[in-house]
C-alpha cells in the first residue's frame, strides 16, 4: 500500500531524549513512520511507551532531539510562531483529558469563533458566524443555543469531547491525531464519540491518526496498525494481519492481556 | 439453594442538592448474591451504579440520603444504622469497599505497614504488633503480594501494585461481601490482569464469600462475574447470567450496550457497532414512564405512559420493559436480517 498513495506526513529517525546523564531517558527511539492520505493508522502501545511524546512531536508541540518530520513530501518548518501556526491549520489534535484541553477562562462561543478566525472568517457577518457555530454543534448533536454563554467546565465529559469533534469540524484540517480520545469516557459513549469521528472523516476527508491502548478501538477503526514498545516500533501493517495473526512476543502479550468474550480468556499468563 | 450473603430490598436513596431538589439515584433495587457468587453491575457514568456501591454499605453522609429499603447481610439487617455504628461493627468485617480511587486512599506519608496497623487496632485493639505484621505478611504472601510491599511508602509503588495493595488491606479481616468500584479502569491491560487475577482468587483463598464488581466495561465483566445486572437512570432494567446479558440481551438499553462492546477477535471489523444516540434522563425530575423511552428505537406511546416494573422470568432472569421476551426477540431478530441485508 505505501508507495502508490502519496505521503501526507513521514518521520525519519524521530528521537526524543528526556533528561541527561544518570537520568537520561529515551522515550522516543529513532522511529520511522508513513502517513498515506486518507488513512487511519493507530499507534497502540502500553502506558509509557512513548506514545503520546511521539504525537507531541508530530503536532510539533515539543522539539525532536534527533530527526526530521516530512509534511507533503517537504521538510516541516515552524521555526517561528507564524509558521507554526499554519502548520496547525493542517494538522489538529483531539486530546485524551478533555477537562484540560479547554481554556477555563474563554466561553464556549470563544473556542468554536477562534476556529472561524483561524479559517479566516474574522470578517463574516455576525449571523453568518452564529449560523457556522450551530451547524458544528448539531453536528455533534449538541445544541447551540443550550451551549452559548456557557463555559466549557460546565459540561460533562462527554460533552466537552464532543464539542472537542465540533471544533475539527470547523477547522477541516487535513490530518487529526487523536490522542486515546475516549478513555477518559465511559464504554457506553465511546460507540457515539467513534461514529462522529469516522463520519467527520469521511465528510472532509481527513487523514486520521489514532493514538490508544484499546486494541479492540485500534482493531476495529484503523487500516494500518503501528504497535509501539519502549519508544520504538516493534509491529506494523494492516490491521487484520497485526492484530489477529501477530508475530512479535509483545503483540502477543498484549492482545492476550485483553479481556475477550468469544474466546476464553487466560489468567494464568501473568 | 446457596446460603444468600447479601440480600437488598426496594433499596431507594436520593441525593439532596443545595437548592433542596430530590435526586433519586438508586431507585427501588432489589438484588441477592449468594454466597461463593459474584455479581456485576454495568452503565454508563451517572447511572447509579457507584451510589448503589456506597448505598449498600449503609454509610450515609449528605448529601446521600436513606429513603427506605432493606439491607441484609448474612441474615442480619443493617438499613437504617446510625453511620457511627457502621463503621464500628460492619465495615472491613462484613463489607468491604474498594473505591474508584483506591491509588489515593493510601497515606503518601505512612508505610503500608501503618496503614494495615491502623486497620487492626480500630477493629480488635487488644493485637499486639508483632502479631499484626505477622498476620499480614502470611496474607500477603497468600494473596501473591512480596511482604516487602509492607515496608514501603505508597510513593514506591507502581499503579498497578497500589492498586492491589489496597485490595489486599481491604479483605485483611475478611469480609463477607466485597465492593470493588471500577478497580481496574486507571490501569494498563497488563497491570489489570494482575488485578483481575487477584480479585479471582480472593473468593478460592476464602478471604471473602462474594463480590460485588462495578464496571462500565463489558468484556471484563463478562470475564470476571457470576451474574449481570445492568443499571439504567438509577434503575435495574436487565439482570441474568453473564452469558445470558451479554449474548441474549433483553432490555433495548442492554441490547446497546452489548453492540459498542469492542474486543480484538476476528469478525469485529464487520459488525457495525451501535451506539445508543440522546443523552439519559435528568433524575431530578425522571419522565413518569419508562426512562429509557427517549432513546429507544422500539417506542410505542404505551412506554412514555406507564411505569412498568421487572419482569421476572425463569432462572433468574429479569428485564424492565413493556415488551413481552418474543416481541423483543422478534423485533432484534428482524433489525438482524435488515442489517445483513
Amino acid at each position: 500500500m505505501p508507495g502508490e498513495k502519496d505521503k501526507c506526513l513521514s518521520a525519519v529517525g524521530l528521537t526524543k531524549v528526556f533528561g541527561v546523564g544518570s537520568q537520561k531517558c529515551v522515550a522516543v527511539d529513532h522511529v520511522d513512520f508513513d502517513l498515506c492520505t486518507n488513512d487511519v493508522v493507530s499507534i497502540v502501545g502500553e502506558s509509557g511507551s512513548g506514545k503520546t511524546t511521539f504525537a507531541k512531536m508530530l503536532l510539533g508541540l515539543i522539539n525532536p532531539t534527533e530527526g526530521e518530520v516530512y509534511f507533503q513530501g517537504e521538510k516541516r518548518d515552524i521555526r517561528t510562531q507564524k509558521k507554526k501556526k499554519e502548520y496547525w491549520k493542517n494538522i489538529q489534535a483531539i486530546f485524551q483529558d478533555p477537562y484540560s484541553s479547554y481554556n477555563i477562562f474563554n466561553k464556549i462561543d470563544a473556542v468554536l469563533l477562534d476556529c472561524i478566525y483561524m479559517r479566516g472568517g474574522r470578517m463574516l457577518p455576525q449571523a453568518e458566524k452564529v449560523k457556522l457555530m450551530a451547524d458544528a454543534c448539531s453536528f455533534v448533536n449538541l445544541k447551540f443555543e443550550e451551549l452559548t454563554n456557557k463555559y466549557p467546565f460546565e459540561l460533562s465529559g462527554g460533552q466537552m469531547q464532543r464539542l472537542m469533534i465540533a471544533r475539527i469540524f470547523l477547522l477541516k484540517p487535513k490530518i487529526l491525531l487523536a490522542d486515546e480520545p475516549t478513555s477518559m469516557i465511559d464504554a457506553c459513549s465511546r460507540a457515539t464519540i467513534l461514529d462522529m469521528l469516522m463520519q467527520l472523516r469521511k465528510e472532509i476527508g481527513m487523514t486520521v491518526i489514532f493514538i490508544t491502548h484499546d486494541i479492540g478501538l485500534a482493531y476495529y477503526v484503523s487500516d494500518v496498525v503501528y504497535i509501539m514498545e519502549r519508544g520504538k516500533f516493534v509491529e506494523s501493517g494492516c490491521a487484520d494481519d497485526v492484530i489477529l495473526h501477530p508475530r512479535q512476543t509483545y503483540t502477543q502479550r498484549l492482545i492476550s492481556d485483553v479481556p475477550k468474550i468469544h474466546e476464553v480468556w487466560d489468567l494464568s499468563t501473568v | 439453594m446457596n446460603n444468600v450473603i447479601l440480600e437488598v430490598r426496594e433499596l431507594t436513596t436520593k441525593y439532596v442538592t443545595r437548592f433542596q431538589e430530590d435526586v433519586y439515584a438508586v431507585d427501588h433495587v432489589s438484588l441477592k448474591v449468594e454466597e461463593g457468587k459474584s455479581l456485576g453491575i454495568a452503565g454508563e457514568s451517572g447511572c447509579g451504579k457507584s451510589t448503589l456501591a456506597l448505598s449498600l454499605m449503609g454509610y450515609y453522609f449528605a448529601p446521600l440520603h436513606y429513603m427506605k429499603g432493606e439491607i441484609i447481610i448474612d441474615g442480619r439487617n443493617i438499613s437504617g444504622m446510625e453511620p457511627d455504628n457502621i463503621r464500628k461493627t460492619i465495615l472491613g468485617t462484613e463489607i468491604a469497599y474498594i473505591p474508584q480511587s483506591a491509588m489515593n486512599a493510601l497515606n503518601p506519608t505512612q508505610k503500608v505497614i501503618h496503614f494495615v496497623e491502623d486497620v487492626f487496632q480500630a477493629h480488635d485493639p487488644y493485637k499486639t504488633k508483632q502479631e499484626i505484621h505477622e498476620f499480614a505478611e502470611e496474607a500477603f504472601n497468600t494473596l501473591g503480594l512480596p511482604p516487602q510491599v509492607l515496608q514501603k511508602y505508597p510513593v514506591e509503588l507502581s499503579g498497578g501494585m497500589k492498586q492491589r495493595t489496597v485490595i489486599a488491606v481491604s479483605v485483611l479481616l475478611f469480609p463477607k461481601v466485597l465492593i470493588a468500584d471500577e478497580p481496574s479502569s486507571a490501569l494498563d491491560v497488563t497491570s489489570q490482569k494482575m488485578v483481575i487475577k487477584m480479585l479471582k482468587n480472593l473468593m478460592k483463598d476464602g478471604f471473602v464469600k462474594s463480590m460485588i464488581f462495578i464496571t462500565h466495561e463489558l468484556p471484563l465483566l463478562f470475564n470476571v462475574t457470576d451474574d449481570i445486572m445492568v443499571m439504567y437512570a438509577g434503575q435495574i432494567v436487565e439482570k441474568g447470567t453473564a452469558q445470558e446479558a451479554v449474548f441474549d440481551p433483553l432490555h433495548p438499553y442492554a441490547k446497546g450496550l452489548m453492540g459498542s462492546i469492542m474486543v480484538p477477535e476476528s469478525g469485529l471489523r464487520d459488525c457495525k457497532l451501535t451506539a445508543i444516540p440522546g443523552v439519559p434522563p435528568n433524575l431530578k425530575n425522571p419522565p413518569s414512564g419508562c426512562r429509557f423511552a427517549e432513546r429507544c428505537k422500539y417506542v410505542i406511546p404505551a412506554c412514555k405512559a406507564i411505569s412498568v416494573g421487572m419482569r421476572e422470568l425463569e432462572g433468574g432472569r429479569a428485564y424492565r420493559c413493556i415488551f413481552t421476551e418474543n416481541e423483543l426477540r422478534e423485533a432484534y431478530n428482524k433489525e438482524a436480517c435488515q442489517d445483513a441485508r
